[in-house]
């Protein structure tokens, strides 16, 4: 454990979050990492609507997707839903 | 002792007494289902609802397990919050108790006790509060209908104390008081107000760097009951163990008070002593049982037997230091269980009185005796006869059995 958290004197009481959630990193719970084919991948964001973590994002400016590694739980929703198969489950 | 205030004296039995406190109590949100033997304390209180007696939230929810989940939320927004149960149906809260201790919700809860099916039985015991002994509630045992009324009050004060902020239950023996017509003084409505105060919160410091009052608030939101990982669960674990122990002493300060304004005192709060100063052989036990045993203590010492009775109020938190005190000078203890703790070692107040004389140098003998269950009636004649069977017990250095049944058919 890290000497950074806290000890039950200095923690909220009831487990009261003094962090938002999103600086709480998920991503490595994973065993799975999603692979992108760049070639095969149409931009149709069905990945992004169906990450159940939020972790997939539109990104306008680069007109691309990107995927956020920190909160990928690799679950591999995102592989099984891509209709043309552009996203592999790969080890890590 | 005499009141500070002038006090009228009301017809009530336990449920009723309890029913009239928690209207005396502002409370803002009961959420309850009915069960025997603690029917007539919402029966009697959605009256006072109806009445418009009260200024409180009645919720009727589809069961105990709801009943709770709805008091665990009202009181995360800051809410007074009141209910009452007894056997099944405090067993299917059972997963919520867990859920408002852990998110010190100071809800307040009558259990007028009575025993667990199966067989179907709504009689008195203990077994319903017993089940629940960890559950991170403090358990405050009342011996008649006035100190029934008494505590529901201390109740509040003790829970929403900053030092403490947890659940309590007061305990009420099903039937013997629930059900029992007595003579109960009450205080004047305003007294009870400015007793019992407003609610106090905590405050906690949120994700969004905020220092804000421990509540639900759309202009402070916050996270209450998240996940722990195993790296903090232990932690806050810790900490309803510290508020615990600092409820021994809210509970004899908040007791002290009322005994001030009422006139009315048990013990310390937490313990109460009955002819105990130079008693050899004591009984020890929880609730309405403390009334009989002091009738046979009276006849006992006018015999010339020195023999004493002491009372358990708060089973949780455990009052060690007082216990020791209490019974490191007697020679031999009968602690009486009203429920079992199938294949332990005794019921669970003898276990723990015994653990507690563990560090006493000179060990009183213990016995424990287990009664009353179901309802079963315990009468002076049997109480008797386990000061007699501790007498022998001194006289011949020489305690038989570890457990004994009162009133059993062998």
């Amino acid at each position: 454990m890290s000497s950074k958290e806290k000890s039950w004197k200095e923690a909220s009481p009831a487990g009261v979050c003094w962090k938002a959630s999103t600086t709480y990193l998920t991503g490595d719970w994973k065993t799975y990492t999603p692979v992108r084919d760049l070639e095969k991948c149409t931009k149709c964001l069905l990945c992004v609507l169906f990450c159940p973590d939020g972790a997939i994002h539109w990104k306008p400016e680069k007109n691309d997707i990107e995927l956020d590694l920190n909160f990928c739980k690799g679950c591999g929703i995102c592989a099984n839903e891509c209709p043309s198969k552009a996203i592999v489950m790969k080890i890590e | 002792m005499k009141s500070a205030v002038k006090q009228e004296v009301v017809g009530l039995n336990g449920d009723e007494a309890v029913a009239y406190a928690a209207k005396q109590s502002d409370i803002d949100v009961v959420a309850a289902y009915p069960i025997t033997p603690q029917t007539i304390i919402v029966e009697k209180f959605s009256e006072y609802v109806a009445n418009g007696e009260v200024n409180t939230e009645f919720v009727c929810t589809e069961s105990e397990h709801s009943a709770m989940a709805a008091c665990l939320a009202a009181s995360a927004t800051g809410a007074r919050t009141f209910t009452a149960s007894a056997s099944a149906g405090l067993a299917l809260m059972h997963e919520m108790l867990f859920v408002t201790s852990g998110c010190r919700a100071p809800v307040v809860m009558a259990v007028a006790n009575r025993a667990l099916s199966a067989p179907l039985n709504i009689h008195g015991d203990h077994s319903d509060t017993m089940a629940e002994r960890d559950s991170g509630w403090i358990q405050i045992y009342a011996e008649n209908a006035q100190e029934v009324y008494d505590s529901i009050f201390q109740a509040f004060r003790i829970g929403e104390h900053l030092d403490v902020q947890l659940p309590v239950i007061v305990g009420l023996d099903g039937f013997t008081l629930s059900h029992t017509l007595e003579n109960v003084q009450v205080l004047p409505d305003e007294v009870v107000k400015k007793f019992v105060g407003i609610r106090q919160l905590p405050t906690v410091l949120t994700h969004e760097g905020k220092t804000v009052p421990y509540r639900l608030d759309p202009s402070n939101p916050m996270t209450m009951g998240p996940v722990a990982m195993p790296n903090y669960y232990f932690e806050f674990k810790r900490q309803q163990e510290e508020a615990m122990r600092n409820a021994l002493k809210v509970i004899q300060q908040v007791h002290e008070e009322y005994a001030q304004l009422s006139g009315r005192r048990y013990g310390d709060g937490l313990l109460e002593q009955y002819r105990l100063d130079d008693a050899e052989i004591v009984v020890v036990c929880l609730g309405s049982t403390g009334g009989t045993v002091k009738t046979v203590v009276e006849e006992l010492r006018a015999e010339g037997v020195k023999a004493g009775l002491l009372r358990i109020r708060a089973f949780r938190p455990f009052p060690v230091e007082g216990i020791v005190k209490a019974l490191g000078k007697a020679k031999a203890v009968a602690v009486m269980d009203r429920s079992m703790s199938f294949g332990g070692n005794g019921g669970a107040v003898c276990s723990e009185v015994r653990h507690a004389l563990y560090d006493v140098q000179v060990h009183p003998y213990v016995t424990d005796y287990i009664y009353g269950l179901g309802g079963r009636d315990t009468s002076p004649g049997q109480i008797r006869k386990i000061y007699e069977d501790l007498q022998k017990t001194v006289q011949t250095k020489h305690a038989d059995e570890p457990i004994k049944y009162v009133g059993l058919r062998e």
